[in-house]
């Protein structure tokens, strides 16, 4: 403490008549700024290094043969460690999904947003639930569907309908549509 | 370190040691005849059985990680290979898993005892936040020990509570991304997992020694809450508090031991002996007895929160504040200086109600006409004005363009998802146990003089449990339900059941049902949970007339012993 304001006054002199800092404080703000960044540098890499490795993002596209799957029918493949779900819609479902009002949906999506035009048949839609992250049922005929036809999460009791939106409890989203593509008409390539 | 008046050791190696480190000095003075409070009950054994707990913890728990391996191919099985094939290792296991409930178990009675006798007031504020601090690293570490297992309820569990962090606005997917280091729950989280379960608990140790610390600066509260007066109110720590503490453990250690050899899986869930399918969720997951009220707390925020409820909390709590602070004793709430907030904020939540709770209703053809009949009309007429729904163009509705325009107004109008809502409630419920210190005014520590904070604090530990219980249970579970209305169409709904979805809603119009569903009890008591920190708590705190203290410590005592001696 004594040591400084020694210094200080010094300073004081030989810098100017204002109190805005004596070279020490200027110094130590200076040190302390350099370690700041130098720290910045470090913890950067560190951060990084939590963050989906190459390895992992590798796995980020699949193609599947979607021809196998019968009209009323679904089939499930992994794609970046989740289910994708793939519906092959009725006219039935097709005609439900189009039939909602838009404006009632929590979030509002219109089904043709949600699928590819002309192939309307075709939901693809990531198979895990916006609340929490559970898998949903309803991917087999036999499954509790839910009030609207599509998919239940049973964890917490949120119901999607034919399109893959939520209707009805706790999850704020619709299942989420993947990035997809069709190569030809039996082949999607996700990711 | 008070080495330079020490006294003298008879035993020559514990001398030269304490005579170039003063650590027996010190253990003397901690743990020797440190002056401790003469009137203990056995809830003060709570802390060394905890402190008991986290060594028991750390010791099975560096063996098992000799056995371990975390990696989703082999985890499961070297656990598997721990239970069948090591030596002794099913003991070791069973050990730490149902050491994790007793640890709770010791910790959830020290919290308690904390609330109860006050021990958390003035000067032991700090005390009490570290408590708070080590309660938090300890949900950490018991959460990420669970994923270890990698069963089923690890990988569904963990899956569950890192998707809370996906609710914070903006950033809340990359920080779960950032935490499973992938795009699901897998091998990077597992290994990320079992690195932060070693480490977590010597950080737990170092904030335990904290703690400790600040408790031998303050010395120990006590059951009559007034400080020690002097000699004649305390007693040396040994013997009298090392053999009450011992005494308490092994009593302690035998329900342990019960649970450990004769029920060891009581505690757990049967799914976690299923491995890990990140294809197939589990019907019903539900975490770790120890964390259920706060899991009830998460679900119970089922509604989105608009401006309109917040703001009206806000003025609600800004008149109660001004009223609380001010210096005029015993002034009525309902004068026109706090009704001017209050009546505009009940206002603001009939609105803000309408809008997050009440489904948009159906719509209705008359005359041909789409409209809304009876008191639909009202709600639809608020929801459209103060949804600031007019603003949309009629000539564009319908069309992507006004359902975007209505996104864009919602993203402003409702800042809390009901997602979010449930994370901050949750998160709120523990960080109101830090600011408990400052709730609580009242100048009288123990609940015994406080009738009134004495029952409420009876009152909220029961209702922790029902919360506990709510937890548990599926959101959806009906407890008690009634139908009014159309009698055939009660009728039909009965038999009908729940499989036919289409039936179901268009017999519904013509009927009311009222219930009493899970969630709507994991409401009423999350309610009381907040009420009793924030509301009663404060009031209790400045209206609350306390029964007379006594004088002194040791005449409390020996008053009791001298009535029972006549």
């Amino acid at each position: 403490m004594s040591a400084e304001i020694q210094t200080g006054n010094d300073n004081t002199h030989a810098c100017c008549e204002c109190d805005c800092g004596t070279r020490r404080d200027f110094m130590q703000l200076a040190a302390a700024a350099f370690g700041a960044v130098g720290l910045g540098f470090f913890v950067k890499p560190v951060i990084d290094s939590l963050r989906p490795a190459k390895d992992t993002q590798a796995l980020a596209t699949v193609e599947v043969d979607i021809g196998s799957v019968p009209e009323g029918e679904s089939m499930t493949v992994m794609w970046r460690g989740k289910p994708v779900f793939i519906r092959h819609r009725t006219r039935k479902e097709i005609e439900m999904a189009q039939a909602v009002d838009v404006q009632s949906l929590t979030d509002k999506q219109s089904d043709e947003e949600r699928v590819k035009k002309g192939k309307e048949q075709w939901l693809v839609t990531v198979g895990v639930c916006t609340h929490l992250g559970c898998i949903p049922q309803g991917q087999k005929p036999t499954d509790n569907r839910g009030g609207y036809d599509g998919w239940f999460c049973s964890c917490h009791g949120s119901e999607y309908d034919t399109s893959g939106r939520i209707r009805k409890g706790p999850a704020p989203k619709n299942l989420d549509v993947p990035p997809y593509e069709f190569v030809n008409d039996t082949t999607i390539k996700i990711g | 370190m008070g080495s330079a008046n020490r006294e003298k050791f008879d035993n020559t190696v514990v001398e030269w040691i304490d005579s170039r480190m003063p650590i027996f000095t010190i253990l003397n003075k901690e743990y020797g005849v440190f002056p401790t409070p003469r009137n203990f009950n056995y809830f003060w054994n709570f802390g060394a059985i905890a402190m008991f707990m986290l060594m028991t913890m750390i010791i099975t728990g560096i063996i098992l990680a000799m056995h371990y391996t975390a990696d989703t191919k082999l985890a499961f099985d070297s656990v598997e290979r721990i239970m069948r094939d090591v030596n002794g290792g099913w003991l070791l296991r069973y050990i730490h898993m149902n050491g994790a409930s007793f640890f709770f178990i010791a910790v959830y009675i020290h919290m308690f005892r904390g609330i109860y006798y006050g021990s958390y007031k003035k000067p032991r504020e700090l005390l009490w936040i570290l408590g708070v601090i080590i309660f938090l690293l300890m949900m950490a570490t018991a959460f990420i020990g669970y994923v270890l297992p990698w069963g089923q309820m690890s990988l569904w569990g963990a899956t569950v509570i890192t998707n809370l962090f996906s609710a914070v606005p903006f950033v809340g997917n990359w920080i779960v991304e950032t935490l499973w280091g992938g795009y699901s729950v897998d091998n990077p989280t597992l290994t990320r997992f079992f690195a932060l379960h070693f480490l977590l608990p010597f950080v737990i140790f170092a904030v335990v020694f904290l703690h400790v610390w600040a408790l031998h600066v303050s010395g120990s509260n006590n059951p009559l809450g007034i400080e020690p007066k002097g000699p004649q109110d305390t007693l040396p720590f040994n013997p009298y508090y090392t053999a009450k503490d011992t005494f308490g453990l092994v009593v302690f250690m035998v329900a342990y031991a019960f649970f450990i050899f004769f029920a060891p899986d009581f505690l757990g869930h049967p799914d976690n002996y299923i491995p890990a399918d990140p294809l197939v969720t589990p019907a019903h997951i539900v975490p770790e007895w120890y964390f259920l009220p706060f899991y009830a707390i998460l679900r119970a925020v089922t509604f989105s929160i608009n401006w309109y409820l917040i703001i009206g909390a806000g003025l609600c709590a800004y008149a109660f504040i001004k009223w609380m602070t001010k210096n005029k004793e015993r002034e009525s709430f309902f004068v026109k200086e706090y009704m001017v907030f209050v009546l505009p904020a009940l206002f603001l939540f009939v609105l803000g109600a309408v809008i997050a709770f009440i489904p948009v209703s159906e719509q209705q053809f008359v005359d041909g006409e789409l409209q809304y009949v009876g008191i639909a009309r009202i709600i639809e007429g608020i929801r459209y004005y103060f949804t600031f729904d007019f603003l949309i163009p009629d000539s564009i509705r319908g069309t992507t363009e006004a359902v975007e325009m209505r996104v864009a107004i919602d993203a402003l109008l409702i800042p809390i998802s009901a997602k979010l809502g449930g994370v901050l409630a949750m998160f709120g419920s523990i960080a109101l146990l830090i600011v408990l210190p400052w709730l609580d005014s009242h100048p009288v520590r123990s609940a015994r003089f406080r009738p009134l904070f004495r029952i409420f604090v009876l009152l909220f530990t029961v209702s922790v449990g029902i919360l506990g219980y709510a937890g548990s249970q599926p959101a959806d579970k009906v407890y008690w339900s009634t139908c009014l209305g159309d009698a055939v169409a009660c009728e039909a709904l009965a038999h009908g059941g729940h499989g036919a979805g289409a039936e179901h809603h268009s017999d519904a119009s013509a009927t009311t049902i009222i219930k009493l569903d899970n969630t709507m009890l994991a409401q009423a008591f999350t309610g009381f949970y907040f009420a009793f920190f924030l509301i009663i708590i404060p009031l209790l705190g400045r209206f609350e007339k306390a029964r007379a203290l006594p004088y002194s410590i040791h005449e409390a005592v020996l008053g009791k012993e001298q009535r029972a001696g006549v």
